[in-house]
């Protein structure tokens, strides 16, 4: 028997015990992200132009179709149902070209994620975009990071006021304009916007631009790195594209570590100093607010500001770039072994040769690792996806019949004794210019055919006017004499042929009777 | 109430009950719930005011605001009927001819007529129009009383054998069983169906059913046998049979005549509903 004493306790507690219970929801600090300046910088300038420019620009480019459509190069015409895309016209039935571009867009970002990290989030998404064009107004009406933490905490003055009421107009306008371009997609622009401006164009496009106003005001403006960090599901999904051969922005600690602030007393110390000196200029740059020293987190959109910060503070301090940097994983890891040589410590001395000069035997990124069994699959699932639409594209009818046959009755017995069945025979004219298309039996020994509202005798063949860009029906009765019948069902093909362009289409129709009963 | 009891464990106050030992923690909802809550109670209360809501003795409360879904209702059927009143009105002015010429008044008249006929015409003639023995099919060329869209017009106006209307079509076969022996009856029936080359049992009677039929029938039904419209005599020489094929059915008319009655469409339907059912039955490819 144990008595009381000698019962082994365990050290261990309840993950929700009172004493260490904390509030599950968490204020947002306010982040006052400091402007960057180098490379990365330069290059997000540049995507922002170009991806503003397409939005803005592409409604109010024009492409001559003809006279009997849109000159619009990209229309989504909701209330005719056709898609317009340079010259690509699509029909409702022909939406899966836009279900494999999106098929194509998914596979890309595999793609890119798998090579070059979160680079869609970095660089391209609009949230980034409007957030990083939201951070230049706040940064001309308030000033820097500095300048706006102490307005942020200083009183409201009437200087504080009217900087902020500028700045929220300013953003407001731009959300206006964010809602306004979205319209001019999906209607004749230049038409549009003399509708809008008017008053006179629909509610819809005034309740589209007050949602997406908002939408931008609140994300771009109120809720920016939320976004990412709360809303948005990609973050979570990214972790499954990344792998050791992904490049992520890393800070290579292996380098960076012991950071010290005096570097040059704690070396006279005789104490390891790596090269990060501390400045937190990383910090003061990220947009999300993360130091991107405590290694790669979900918070972090891989935008490489804090690669410009860092080398900037490099250069000051006469070391190399690339404190901060894009690297792969396993780069990192063959660096960090070097650094610590096994004994779990970081020695900076390891990975600089005699001259101080980073050693040679560090691994550094080489194009080559793109080339991997991962990213060959993303490719070619991705190029399979293409060429398959490409194809499709090339090869699509653009002259179609669908037929429907009667049903009740399924046929009928005239005075003659001969059968007759009714069909109702759709054509689609799916290109913008009016064209005669002529609809041939083949088939069905001794039928004739005759077409209502169509001013000819029965024959075999007829021509029909179908207006551009258009779908006709006609009614058609097909007659055969009493001798010719075999059998209750026989096959027939209507054909439709535009004879300008040699298009056609077939369909395989049934002619019912009620068989040879005389 | 006992007095104000602190949870040890939380640090939370308990509302004061117990149930052997076990007391409830005062949480509180949340501030905006309440309000929320309060709020849809404040509504609720203005909606039953504003809208019809509460039962009294015999109907409910009005509401302020005058609400009701049968207005709703009228209202957008006169929306509906004034959508389509111009095609109406055109309708009613054009004749039946100058309507099929017309492209859009034809597809608007023949959706129409279709609604119609569904409603009052499948009960006989089949919702495929097809009809049935003693019921004529609409869809085949063969017409008692003439297929353009204006006989089809007036036969559907004025009905047939329709009493009430003076302008009814009107057509009697006299019941032969009074007028020949039974002999003659076998003799003309196998004639008659002979005419449209259906199989006759004995062909010996065929010759003497000639002579019965040009001293008693083609009168009515032509020297030919090939009827006549004027007298909605049908035409005894093709593949249609309205009171069924062959000798048997034809001696069964013979001797005792059966006689359809439809009726008179204008005064029920009015000419404009009239005319498009005519339209229809016009469409579905018979129409000459």
């Amino acid at each position: 028997m144990l008595n009381d004493a000698e019962v082994e306790r365990l050290d261990a507690e309840a993950v929700n015990s009172a004493k260490v219970r904390q509030p599950l929801y968490a204020a947002r600090k306010k982040i006052f992200p400091k402007r960057a300046s180098g490379n990365f910088r330069r290059f997000k300038w540049l995507v922002m132009a170009i991806t503003l420019g397409i939005y803005y620009l592409t409604p109010w480019l024009r492409w001559d179709r003809g006279p009997y459509a849109p000159n619009q190069a990209v229309l989504v015409d909701l209330a005719n149902r056709r898609f317009y895309f340079f010259p690509i016209e699509i029909w409702p039935q022909e939406f899966y070209f836009v279900a494999g571009l999106l098929v194509m867009a998914g596979i890309g970002l595999f793609l890119i994620t798998s090579t070059v990290g979160r680079a869609w989030c970095g660089y391209t998404c609009p949230q980034t975009v409007w957030v990083d064009l939201f951070l230049v107004v706040e940064r001309a009406v308030e000033g820097d990071r500095n300048a706006r933490m102490k307005l942020d905490a200083g009183p409201w003055t009437l200087d504080k006021i009217g900087k902020r009421v500028v700045k929220h107009a300013i953003w407001l306008a731009i959300a206006v304009a964010t809602g306004g371009a979205w319209i001019f997609y999906f209607a004749d622009a230049p038409t549009l916007l003399h509708d809008f401006a008017t008053g006179s164009a629909a509610p819809v496009a005034y309740i589209t631009v007050a949602v997406l106003t908002a939408t931008t005001y609140t994300f771009g403006g109120i809720m920016r790195e939320q976004v990412c960090i709360y809303m948005c599901p990609w973050p979570r999904i990214q972790a499954a594209m990344l792998d050791e051969h992904s490049l992520t922005v890393t800070y290579n600690d292996w380098r960076g570590e012991p950071r010290s602030r005096h570097a040059k007393k704690a070396a006279a110390a005789g104490q390891a100093v790596g090269d990060c000196v501390d400045c937190n200029a990383c910090v003061a740059v990220c947009p999300m607010g993360i130091d991107i020293r405590d290694g790669q987190q979900l918070e972090c959109i891989t935008c490489a500001l804090c690669i410009d910060a860092c080398d900037a503070v490099m250069d000051k301090v006469g070391r190399e770039r690339g404190l901060i940097s894009y690297a792969t994983l396993s780069d990192y890891n063959a660096n960090m072994a070097l650094a610590t040589g096994g004994t779990g410590k970081i020695d900076p001395a390891r990975v600089r040769d005699a001259n101080g000069k980073l050693a040679s035997g560090l691994a550094h990124f080489h194009i080559r690792k793109i080339f991997r069994p991962r990213t060959f699959v993303y490719m070619g699932a991705w190029s399979l996806a293409g060429l398959a639409l490409l194809y499709a594209l090339l090869t699509r009818d653009r002259l179609e019949v669908n037929v429907l046959h009667d049903r009740n009755p399924q046929f009928v017995t005239l005075s003659d004794g001969s059968i007759r069945n009714g069909y109702t025979v759709k054509l689609l004219n799916m290109i913008p210019e009016p064209r005669t298309i002529v609809v041939t039996m083949q088939g069905l020994p001794g039928g004739e055919m005759t077409v209502t509202g169509i001013e000819q005798p029965a024959g075999r063949s007829v021509a029909i006017e179908v207006e551009p860009d258009r779908l006709k029906t006609i009614k058609v009765f097909v007659r055969q004499p009493l001798e010719f019948i075999e059998g209750e069902a026989q096959t027939f093909t209507f054909v439709v042929e535009d004879k300008a362009s040699f298009e056609r289409d077939e369909y395989v129709a049934t002619f019912n009777s009620p068989g040879k009963s005389k | 109430m006992t007095e104000k009891h602190i949870d040890e464990a939380t640090g939370i106050a308990t509302t004061g009950h117990e149930w052997d030992g076990i007391r409830e923690l005062n949480n509180p909802l949340p501030r905006w719930w309440v309000w929320t809550f309060y709020a849809t109670i404040v509504w609720a209360l203005a909606y039953t005011i504003a809208y019809p809501a509460w039962p009294m003795l015999k109907s409910a409360t009005t509401g302020l605001l005058g609400y009701s879904s049968r207005a709703d209702v009228r209202a957008e059927l006169a929306a509906a009927e004034a959508a389509k009143s111009q095609y109406m009105e055109a309708v009613a002015a054009k004749s039946v001819d100058e309507i099929i010429k017309d492209d859009t008044l034809r597809q608007f008249a023949i959706s129409a007529g279709a609604a119609a006929f569904k409603v009052n015409c499948v009960q006989c003639h089949g919702s495929g129009a097809q009809g049935s023995v003693g019921y004529p099919n609409l869809n085949d060329d063969d017409w008692l009383w003439g297929g353009t869209a204006d006989q089809i017009y007036h036969t559907v106006l004025h009905g047939i054998r329709f009493a009430d209307d003076p302008e009814t079509r009107v057509s009697e076969m006299p019941a032969f069983g009074d007028i020949i022996d039974a002999t003659q009856i076998a003799q003309v029936s196998a004639y008659v169906a002979s005419l449209s080359g259906a199989p006759v049992a004995d062909q010996a009677m065929v010759e003497p059913g000639a002579t019965v039929f040009a001293d008693n029938c083609a009168a009515c039904h032509g020297d030919d046998g090939k009827g006549n419209r004027d007298l909605g005599a049908p035409n005894l020489t093709d593949a249609i049979w309205l009171r069924g094929e062959g000798e048997a059915a034809v001696a069964a008319q013979v001797r005792s005549p059966r006689h359809g009655v439809m009726p008179a469409w204008g005064a029920r339907l009015g000419d404009t509903k009239v005319k498009e059912l005519a339209v229809y039955v016009h469409s579905l490819g018979g129409g000459e």
